[in-house]
């Protein structure tokens, strides 16, 4: 185990300690004693049973002692975790974005992020929005983990306290790409922090509707060069004649407007032979038919 | 004696359909024994084959998707096809009816539709591969609302397991009436076998628990098909409804998997210590306790779902007291073997390697149980370890210990004892090296479910891939001796052939069609009293 880097890794690695430490006492004390009567009381040496059908003093015994070593646990276990839900009034909130297979944050700037960056020694509340299905927010070196459930607001808050740049990894099953779901946490001192906050990133020259698209992770699933993910390719899509299957019956569409239009709203109605659907979510409630109208603009231009 | 040549339940009908279509209630846990051993080496397969494609980071053998559908499958065989029905559709058809002294189960014919509703299951479970978009890639705990979007085929799979459910709830209903009604004259309720009682608080679980799981995936498919909006909250779901009912069913389910394992054990201590049990009374009413407090306890797979601090709090007490039990149990059999007079023998090896390992499972169990430690490790390898080491090195090791117990009662034969104690040596070492580095990485932070992993968990998975070449040798000599055993000329196996006290040591093997060519005798003092009756 890598050493903690936030100020609940003491508190859990504590209950891991106790726990491990009394199991690991338990384990090799009965396997021992298992090991010993196993040879003691084997039939060549001791041909004859005693039939000792119990003793109820050592039923009580060894009912009353496991039940306080449970309820010593239970208090290790409860008292680490106790801090994971108690945020303090200063913390800085970042909104982090969980979808197929991609992680994203939005500062209260509104500044956006495929990484997160946070200040040491400050506490920091992540709100946890998933927008298609469950993901889970995992920090090993925080010993943090907290699920993005579709439709529900769930939060966690850390406090790092160990410069450095930490793996995130997703720990909810959520499809294909599950286990590329990742990005990192970087922990800089205050003054880098508010550097990089206030860095705009220099979108000016870039098409409105590549901006969109990047921070819909459009690309998690389709390339710009003609390789293969879960969903088919960019690369010259427009005016492309495709295969799609429609209701269950194949037919021949040619890609205009009118397609990918339908394609981000409902984009169950046509799937590209070859191509699994139920994957995407409908866009016809995060985009606006403007922006639509920007992505297709920006999709005329990949060759 | 005109016992000797009375025909066996082997003997009496020959031909597939005296098989297919027999209500007795040890041919159909043969049918079950067979069918279930099929599909457990599907699953070993599976399981092999995962091993080897994390054997190294990226990609060794397959993409993410067939990877994805692997551990589904793997994980549906396992649990609906192996591990649910194993003891108790096996065991538990063919010995209960003689542990108590009968002649068959309640209702033998619910018994052999039990037995072709698990073929229809099966079936349906398996025909996913060949037909529709693909097996599903959900992961066997089909967690909404993925399992709603996902084009592969959720929807038959999930039936299969509405379908398999019915299967269990027979056996589990059947198994109550059972104990209930059919004890022979004598065999009071603490005169029965711990396998006896093992057998009834699984069957409660049975019974009550499994229509919930029946119900909830019935609205997985209502969603998907209809979509009704129950689970995926782009359509008005809730997820998180879908986890409470799923593990309301699928928590005691554990305890379906396990409490017949403990019967299994607290059989093979004492006839292989040749005394009694230490604390019967207390091993029979932990499995009752175990059975009731399991109900309650399946919040814990959701500690960071964002339950209320309340319920998180709740569902941890407990799960920490249904250990309590559990440990009871550890204790007595532990003590069984104080002053036996112990025969080491290939049964009894596994039920060592049991105890030993389901520790490992159960301990590494209170990590999890602990609101702190379980936020680092929930979902990660150190679950996928504990699961394993309950499941595979407690029910799994306790069913081949059952299996090598009862090989010379069910088919008066017997395999060679030699390479069956080498076969648990190299099951036990492959086991250990297999999932012990499970419980490492996943202390280490490597989620579970993932096709690909940081170069930083390498080494514990290549080991671990590693255990699974040594435990799929130690299975396949395992295996290959209990079939050689069938073979050759047939030894002379008598009645008692390890010594037992229990009833069904006082027939014939293999046993007439009737179970007893004469009236057996109820042990003097307590079932396990060898003193008094040896």
């Amino acid at each position: 185990m890598k050493n903690g880097a936030s100020t609940f890794a003491q508190g859990v690695d504590l209950s891991l300690y106790v726990i491990s430490g009394i199991s690991i006492f338990f384990l090799v004390g009965i396997t021992v004693v298992m090991i010993y009567f196993v040879i003691r009381y084997n039939k060549k040496r001791n041909p004859k049973a005693t039939n000792i059908e119990g003793s109820n003093i050592l039923e009580i015994l060894w009912t009353v002692i496991p039940t306080i070593l449970v309820l010593v646990m239970f208090y290790y276990g409860w008292m680490g975790y106790r801090p994971m839900r108690k945020v303090p009034a200063n913390a800085i909130e970042v909104k982090a974005y969980g979808q197929m297979w991609k992680f994203s944050f939005e500062y209260s700037n509104g500044k956006l992020s495929d990484s997160l960056v946070v200040p040491i020694d400050q506490p920091v509340k992540l709100l946890l929005i998933s927008k298609d299905v469950n993901h889970s927010f995992y920090i090993p070196a925080f010993r943090l983990k907290e699920d993005l459930i579709p439709g529900k607001n769930n939060f966690l808050w850390f406090e790092a306290n160990k410069a450095g740049k930490y793996d995130v990894m997703c720990a909810e099953y959520c499809g294909q790409l599950h286990s590329a779901m990742l990005t990192s946490v970087n922990v800089v001192d205050v003054g880098t922090y508010d550097t990089w906050l206030a860095q705009k990133e220099s979108t000016a020259n870039e098409h409105p509707g590549l901006s969109l698209m990047k921070k819909n992770a459009c690309f998690s699933c389709h390339t710009q060069d003609g390789s293969r993910l879960v969903g088919p390719s960019f690369k010259g899509v427009f005016g492309k004649t495709e295969t799609v299957e429609t209701d269950g019956a194949e037919r021949e569409i040619v890609i205009n407007e009118e397609y990918i239009k339908r394609s981000l709203k409902t984009p169950n109605a046509d799937i590209v032979k070859g191509y699994m659907k139920g994957l995407m979510v409908p866009y016809d409630k995060i985009l606006t038919d403007e922006q639509i109208d920007q992505i297709i603009d920006y999709l005329k231009t990949v060759k | 004696m005109a016992a000797t040549t009375e025909l066996n339940f082997f003997q009496v009908k020959k031909g597939l359909f005296s098989w297919i279509f027999s209500v007795d209630h040890k041919r159909v846990g043969l049918l079950y024994l067979y069918s279930i051993m099929a599909f457990f080496l599907v699953g070993v397969i599976l399981g092999v084959l995962m091993r080897l494609e994390l054997l190294n980071p990226g990609k060794d053998l397959m993409e993410a998707k067939t990877y994805n559908q692997v551990f589904t499958m793997h994980g549906v065989i396992m649990i609906f096809l192996f591990i649910i029905p194993s003891i108790p559709a096996v065991f538990g058809n063919f010995f209960l009816p003689i542990m108590l002294g009968t002649d068959d189960v309640a209702f033998p014919k619910l018994n052999l539709l039990s037995w072709w509703i698990y073929v229809v299951g099966a079936l349906m479970a398996l025909s996913t591969l060949l037909f529709g978009d693909g097996p599903a890639d959900t992961g066997w705990t089909f967690y909404a609302p993925y399992s709603v979007r996902t084009g592969t085929n959720v929807t038959m799979s999930v039936l299969a397991a509405f379908v398999l459910g019915f299967a269990n709830i027979l056996t589990g209903l059947n198994f109550i009436v059972t104990i209930h009604r059919l004890r022979t004259p004598g065999m009071t309720f603490f005169k029965m076998p711990l396998f006896a009682w093992a057998l009834y608080a699984t069957s409660w679980i049975q019974l009550l628990a499994t229509p919930i799981i029946g119900i909830t995936l019935l609205m997985i498919v209502a969603e998907r098909v209809l979509g009704v909006g129950l689970f995926d909250p782009s359509i008005g779901g809730d997820p998180i409804l879908y986890q409470h009912l799923f593990w309301i069913y699928s928590h005691p389910a554990v305890y379906i998997m396990a409490l017949p394992a403990f019967g299994i054990i607290s059989e093979l201590l004492p006839t292989f210590t040749h005394r009694t049990i230490f604390g019967y009374k207390a091993i029979a009413f932990s499995s009752l306790a175990i059975a009731f407090v399991g109900y309650f306890v399946w919040g814990h797979h959701m500690f960071t779902t964002g339950m209320s601090g309340a319920a998180r709090i709740v569902f941890s007490i407990m799960t920490f007291l249904v250990a309590i039990p559990t440990a009871i149990k550890v204790f007595n059999w532990v003590a069984t073997l104080y002053k036996g007079s112990i025969d080491v023998q290939p049964p009894l090896l596994y039920a060592l390697g049991f105890i030993f390992q389901f520790m490992i499972g159960g301990l590494s169990g209170l990590v999890l149980g602990a609101l702190a430690s379980d936020v680092h490790l929930h979902d990660t390898y150190f679950v996928v370890g504990h699961f394993h080491y309950v499941m595979f090195g407690g029910t799994g090791f306790a069913f081949f210990g059952a299996l090598h117990y009862w090989y010379p009662k069910i088919w008066g034969r017997m395999y060679n004892k030699t390479i069956a104690n080498i076969a648990f040596v190299i099951f036990f070492i492959g086991f250990n090296t297999l999932y012990f580095p499970m419980l490492i990485s996943g202390l280490m932070g490597m989620p579970r479910r993932y096709y690909d992993y940081l170069p930083e968990f390498h080494l514990p998975n290549m080991i671990s891939t590693y255990g699974s070449w040594i435990l799929a040798t130690g299975l396949v000599l395992m295996l290959g001796n209990l079939i050689a055993g069938f073979f050759g000329p047939k030894p002379e196996i008598g009645r008692n052939y390890w010594g037992g006290i229990t009833l069904e040591w006082q027939t014939l093997s293999p046993p007439p069609l009737q179970n007893f060519d004469k009236m057996p005798e109820i042990p003097k003092g307590g079932p396990y009293d060898f003193e008094n009756n040896y």
